[in-house]
């Protein structure tokens, strides 16, 4: 019955299907600003996300440690592990359920819209992201691009499980239009911009 | 008529007996639509944008069984489960036998308009499987009981204390608290026990890409990845016109997507689903429930290019005037117009009537579909094929008359000009139902073929 639904399907497409046509070459559009990070900064500021401006790992730790004291903090930042004691030990992704903070190190983020890309490798476990309470992501001002043109163009066909756009902290209007933050992901975002 | 669906201009009727509710909507869209306007307004290419993402769409028509089969392969490649469902019972019947086979009763779903096409809940509940909507404004109208009225906004149509209320009978919240914030803070507890309990996920499918056999889904509210990422299997649902060819094709549609939605840069996450995490299950459906035949209508095929944005229902002036349950159809508003009656004639006819043909849903609409040609064009359909709401009908058969016999066209418009100057309340009566609750604008001086009659000759070309 499948494999029968699935011939019906695509014979019917087949014969439906229109003349064909090309498809269009992309360009990638020469945008009206030049300071990456500086517009990067203000785009996550303005959907609601906080941009700290850093040199080290050290400095990242001290703001941590300044915003969320003792509680639970979980990094999957190499450099980072050393210095945050997460005290979590995991079976799985339900272990995070209580997670307070989770801190992620990206390796491409977007000017035009604020969104970090963050790929499965990055993460250990798919729902890091999105089940802590906060969210904070490591990005390195060179890896920041103008626009999903050169983002996809770095991306490639690279191979990955899973990888997501992360563009603020998770949020609602569905409520009369009210903006609220943290619907069921991160109610806050910090976005740590990392010089070396 | 024989008809069991009441027609849109009567559903209307009953959403317009609260006008404030009804201004509050009408001015809410408007300020939506606003948003959306200043997001396209600060990109130079935007134009640029609209015409590769139909250009785009439009390859995908035209080879879209080779992209499905190649999609498939790749699908496969990942370790993904593909099923094809010719029409929507075939899809709930794939959905319930993945749930059988994990002997699974219960399961949480993001945001698949799909699904709410197929009737997948209330099939599901029928069957003693119990569906938790996880989207807010989609969970909303689940405890009201009622369908969402609007593909991006699930519950706009409700007010916050109606939701309050709601809250307070299903959650447990205090009586009378309407603020947003709590209310939302309440959702966010109650439906994390949810995420945390459920065992499988349905989710919907924003884009597939046949290159690579990936899928993305793009929330705000991150509850596609929360049910996906907690579940062990994980169900996206799909129609096959959801299909683009490249993952850099991503590039051109993920920036004109949320732009057109809601003004917002993009959504707070666009997850790209490649395969299934280690031990977990994951299965698309790929529905084609008519598709296919619309894709066969030369004039309707365009509608297969929709990304669900909602632009086209935000900028509608009798979507944000009658509300989007006046459509009685999964998908409301211009585009919903275009595509219900494929799947019934008989049930939809009124549809394409539901509309001024003002143009600017075609307009904003970011994959430049001919929106409101093609519902002038379901109008000449439906009544040849006899399916045309009674009212409708004469007036249409009237206008076909006037455009085919240009001598006619040219006496009724003056004859119009002079009845409207006279007598300008009689035409807002029943049987002109647009202008039922609404003033006859001013007529102009002369009417337009006197106008360029007159311009053509000074211009000495007539
Ligand atoms: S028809 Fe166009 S404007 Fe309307 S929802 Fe689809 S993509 Fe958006």
């Amino acid at each position: 019955m499948v494999m029968h639904s699935r011939e019906k399907i695509l014979d019917a497409v087949k014969r439906n299907q229109p003349e064909n046509t090309s498809l269009p070459a992309i360009p990638f559009f020469e945008q009206p600003f030049t300071d990456l990070a500086q517009k990067f900064s203000e785009v996550v500021q303005a959907i609601g996300g906080e941009v700290h401006p850093v040199s080290s790992y050290a400095q990242i730790n001290t703001i941590l440690k300044e915003e969320f004291g003792n509680k639970t903090i979980f990094t999957s930042a190499k450099e980072l592990t050393e210095l945050v004691d997460t005290g979590i030990t995991y079976a799985n992704a339900h272990a995070f359920a209580d997670l307070e903070l989770a801190v992620v190190e990206a390796h491409l983020a977007v000017a035009e819209n604020g969104a970090v890309w963050v790929t499965e490798d990055l993460l250990q476990e798919r729902a890091l992201p999105f089940i802590a309470q906060h969210l904070a992501l490591i990005i390195h001002p060179e890896n920041i691009v103008p626009t999903m043109h050169d983002a996809y163009a770095k991306i490639g066909t690279l191979d990955y499980g899973f990888a997501t756009f992360i563009a603020g902290p998770s949020k609602t209007a569905d409520i009369e239009q009210s903006l609220v933050l943290g619907a069921h992901g991160p109610k806050s975002l910090l976005v740590f911009l990392l010089t070396k | 008529m024989p008809k069991t669906i009441a027609e849109h201009p009567a559903l209307a009727d009953k959403f317009n007996q609260d006008e404030e509710r009804v201004n509050w909507h009408d001015q809410t869209l408007w300020w939506v639509r606003a948003k959306r306007d200043k997001a396209a307004h600060t990109l130079p290419e935007w134009e640029e944008l609209r015409n590769l993402a139909s250009q785009i769409k439009h390859n995908v028509l035209a080879n879209l069984s080779e992209y499905l089969i190649q999609f498939e392969e790749n699908a496969l490649k990942n370790g993904i489960q593909v099923h094809w469902a010719a029409d929507a019972q075939e899809h709930n019947a794939i959905v319930k036998s993945i749930l059988q086979k994990q002997g699974v009763s219960q399961l949480v779903k993001s945001k698949s308009m799909l699904t709410e096409e197929c009737h997948l809940n209330e099939y599901l509940q029928q069957e003693g499987i119990e569906v938790i909507d996880t989207d807010l404004g989609e969970r909303i109208v689940q405890l009201a009981e009622e369908p969402p009225s609007h593909i991006v906004l699930p519950c706009i149509h409700k007010k916050k204390e109606e939701i309050g209320e709601l809250f307070h009978l299903h959650l447990g919240t205090p009586a009378g608290n309407a603020d947003p914030d709590f209310l939302t803070a309440a959702a966010r507890l109650h439906l994390r026990e949810k995420f945390l309990t459920r065992k499988i996920a349905i989710t919907g499918v924003n884009f597939a890409i046949a290159e690579t056999g990936e899928f993305v889904v793009c929330t705000n509210e991150g509850n596609a990845d929360m049910g996906a990422h907690l579940a062990e299997v994980h169900i996206a649902c799909m129609g096959i016109e959801k299909l683009i060819p490249l993952r850099r094709h991503l590039g051109v549609f993920l920036r004109l997507l949320t732009r057109s939605a809601t003004g917002q840069p993009i959504t707070t996450y666009s997850s790209h689903f490649k395969k299934p995490r280690p031990g977990q299950e994951m299965h698309i459906v790929l529905v084609d429930n008519g598709r296919s035949r619309q894709l066969g209508r030369k004039d309707f095929r365009n509608s297969l290019k929709c990304i669900r944005c909602g632009a086209c229902m935000n900028t509608c002036p009798v979507y944000r005037r009658s509300g989007g349950h006046s459509y009685h159809n999964a998908i409301a508003g211009p585009i919903g117009s275009i595509l219900a009656p494929n799947l019934n004639m008989k049930d939809y006819a009124d549809l394409p009537f539901a509309s001024t043909l003002c143009g600017s849903c075609t307009n904003v609409c970011p994959v430049k579909i001919d929106i409101h040609d093609q519902l002038y064009k379901w109008r000449q359909v439906l009544v040849q094929e006899g399916y045309a709401p009674a009212a409708k009908k004469a007036a249409m058969q009237g206008m076909a008359f006037t455009f085919s016999h240009p001598a006619f066209y040219r006496m009724a418009g003056k004859t119009g000009k002079w009845f409207m100057k006279t007598t300008p309340f009689v035409i807002n009566n029943n049987l002109n139902p647009w202008f039922k609750q609404r003033d006859m604008p001013e007529p102009p001086k002369e009417s337009f073929h006197d106008w360029y009659k007159k311009n053509r000759q000074q211009n000495g070309h007539a």
